[in-house]
């Protein structure tokens, strides 16, 4: 069923341009199968930008990334895997259940097994009572739900998702997160960009980036192990104050 | 291409019109008024036997190149259009899915609006009514494919309305029905040839004037279909799936 030999994603050499910023300067970075691997950085380090790279809707200047065993973005890898962008991107004038069933036909899903998927997804999200309300007239956690259940109802080998749980109360979080552990467990791979230092203690390994790099590709534990940090936040602070304290020693070293 | 994705995307084209009451309204009852306008301002004059059939197929364009360069703009904003291109969806489908819906809602159009100008305007024309309708949904269904090309050019609300003028008003000019065409100077006249409403319009006037107008309706008919293919083809062309 699932393929969990080799790495779910692999980059190599990725260099990215958007506007006349070089976002990602040259990224190497494999990620492992059937993982919960959380992507975490400040704003403007390139999580989003290297996850639209791994679904293949970036244009990149150079290097390759490759999912599942395929170039990212390639016909074949279509119904296999799943992005959620960070704004919900969902039909507002649709509701919840029309707009799940619609991606779900999108993947391929048609009837019995298409019904019983959108009930399936629709109850993961917590939407099962606003099933029938149109996505305009929900609050925004909910719509970013929607958009989430748009992903999942196909059940892909990778999921690409993008601060899936920015905007939604504890109980919610914990749930999702509940679920993401529950995916990888049946083999499915997930990358989940958050700047919420905290959720990255449910994620198997974290990726930090800072300004289009890898920082740190460790697990939670060897993360504050590393810093010897009581927290991710502390962890990922002294990660970045000795980034910043070592460029600026070889930036004094070149000068002289 | 894939059938059954073209048929899932015009389903949830329809029902998002579905859930715009006032979009509905619009689209049936502004073609209706224009008429109806038209032929009181004309009352008690041959002029409306002559230019209502053509009209008849230029406000269902107008309204549809407007409707669907708005939707389909909105899907490029809210970044639906650029989740369903990673999925199996392909670019075809979505503009057949596009142009198959709209199809549907015109034909609606095109019925009443003829019902309306035969039985309430009074319009008498030579040809079968039954063609009067197939070319105003032919016509409906241009104004789509036209709305789904302008639509990607525009990188703004702004942009996408103005398309409307910068694309049909000279077709509007120039389709005959100010000046007939082969009156035109003859650099227009050459201009008017290549433009897809001018042909929409011969089959309109055809209509109008001739008892047994179906063989020159179907070659009209033929060019508009042609137009129809090649700017869905090229509007296929301005998806891409990845963006800087």
């Amino acid at each position: 069923m699932m393929n969990n030999s080799g790495p779910a994603v692999a980059v190599s050499g990725l260099q990215v341009v958007r506007g006349r910023r070089r976002v990602i300067p040259g990224l190497d970075l494999e990620i492992p199968g059937g993982q919960v691997v959380g992507l975490l950085g400040p704003s403007g380090s390139g999580k989003s930008t290297l996850m639209r790279c791994i679904v293949g809707v970036q244009v990149v200047e150079s290097g390759t990334v490759t999912v599942l065993g395929h170039p990212a973005g390639s016909a074949v890898l279509r119904d296999r895997v799943g992005y959620v962008t960070q704004s919900p991107s969902v039909y507002a004038d649709l509701s919840v259940r029309d707009n799940v069933t619609y991606f779900g036909r999108a993947v391929g899903l048609r009837g019995a097994e298409l019904r019983e998927a959108v009930d399936r997804t629709l109850a993961e999200v917590d939407l099962t009572s606003y099933a029938d309300q149109l996505v305009q007239d929900l609050s925004g956690g909910q719509e970013s739900r929607v958009s989430l259940a748009a992903a999942l109802v196909g059940r892909p080998s990778l999921l690409v998702l993008d601060e899936p749980t920015v905007g939604l109360d504890p109980v919610l979080r914990r749930d999702l997160w509940d679920l993401f552990r529950h995916l990888a467990d049946r083999g499915h791979s997930l990358v989940v960009s958050s700047h919420v230092m905290d959720e990255a203690t449910r994620c198997d390994r974290l990726v930090l980036l800072r300004e289009g790099r890898v920082l740190a590709d460790v697990t939670p534990a060897e993360l504050l192990q590393q810093t010897g940090a009581v927290d991710a936040d502390a962890a990922f602070l002294a990660l970045i104050d000795a980034e910043t304290a070592r460029t600026a020693g070889s930036g004094e070293r070149s000068a002289s | 291409m894939n059938a059954a994705l073209t048929v899932a995307t015009s389903g949830r084209v329809l029902r998002q019109v579905r859930t715009d009451r006032r979009t509905i309204a619009l689209i049936i009852v502004v073609p209706c008024v224009l008429l109806g306008l038209l032929a009181w301002i004309y009352d008690g004059t041959p002029v409306f036997d002559a230019i209502g059939p053509a009209l008849l197929g230029v406000f269902p364009m107008i309204v549809m190149f407007i409707v669907t360069s708005v939707a389909t703009l909105r899907e490029r904003q809210t970044g639906t259009l650029e989740r369903l291109l990673t999925t199996p969806m392909g670019k075809g489908d979505f503009m057949m899915g596009y142009a198959a819906a709209f199809g549907a809602l015109s034909t609606v159009q095109a019925l009443i609006a003829t019902g309306f100008a035969v039985w309430v305007c009074g319009l008498d024309v030579a040809g079968p009514l039954w063609l009067l309708v197939v070319v105003a949904v032919f016509d409906a269904v241009l104004g789509t494919a036209l709305g789904l090309l302008a639509s990607g050019f525009a990188r703004t609300e702004f942009q996408a309305v103005q398309f409307m003028p910068a694309f049909l008003l000279p077709q509007f000019l120039l389709c005959g029905l100010l000046v007939p065409r082969d009156q035109l100077p003859t650099v227009l006249e050459w201009v008017s040839n290549v433009l897809p409403l001018s042909y929409a319009v011969d089959a309109m006037k055809e209509i109008a004037s001739n008892a047994d107008p179906v063989t020159a309706v179907l070659g009209d008919l033929g060019v508009v279909a042609a137009f129809i293919a090649g700017a869905l083809a090229l509007a296929s062309l301005t998806l891409s799936r990845r963006s800087a």
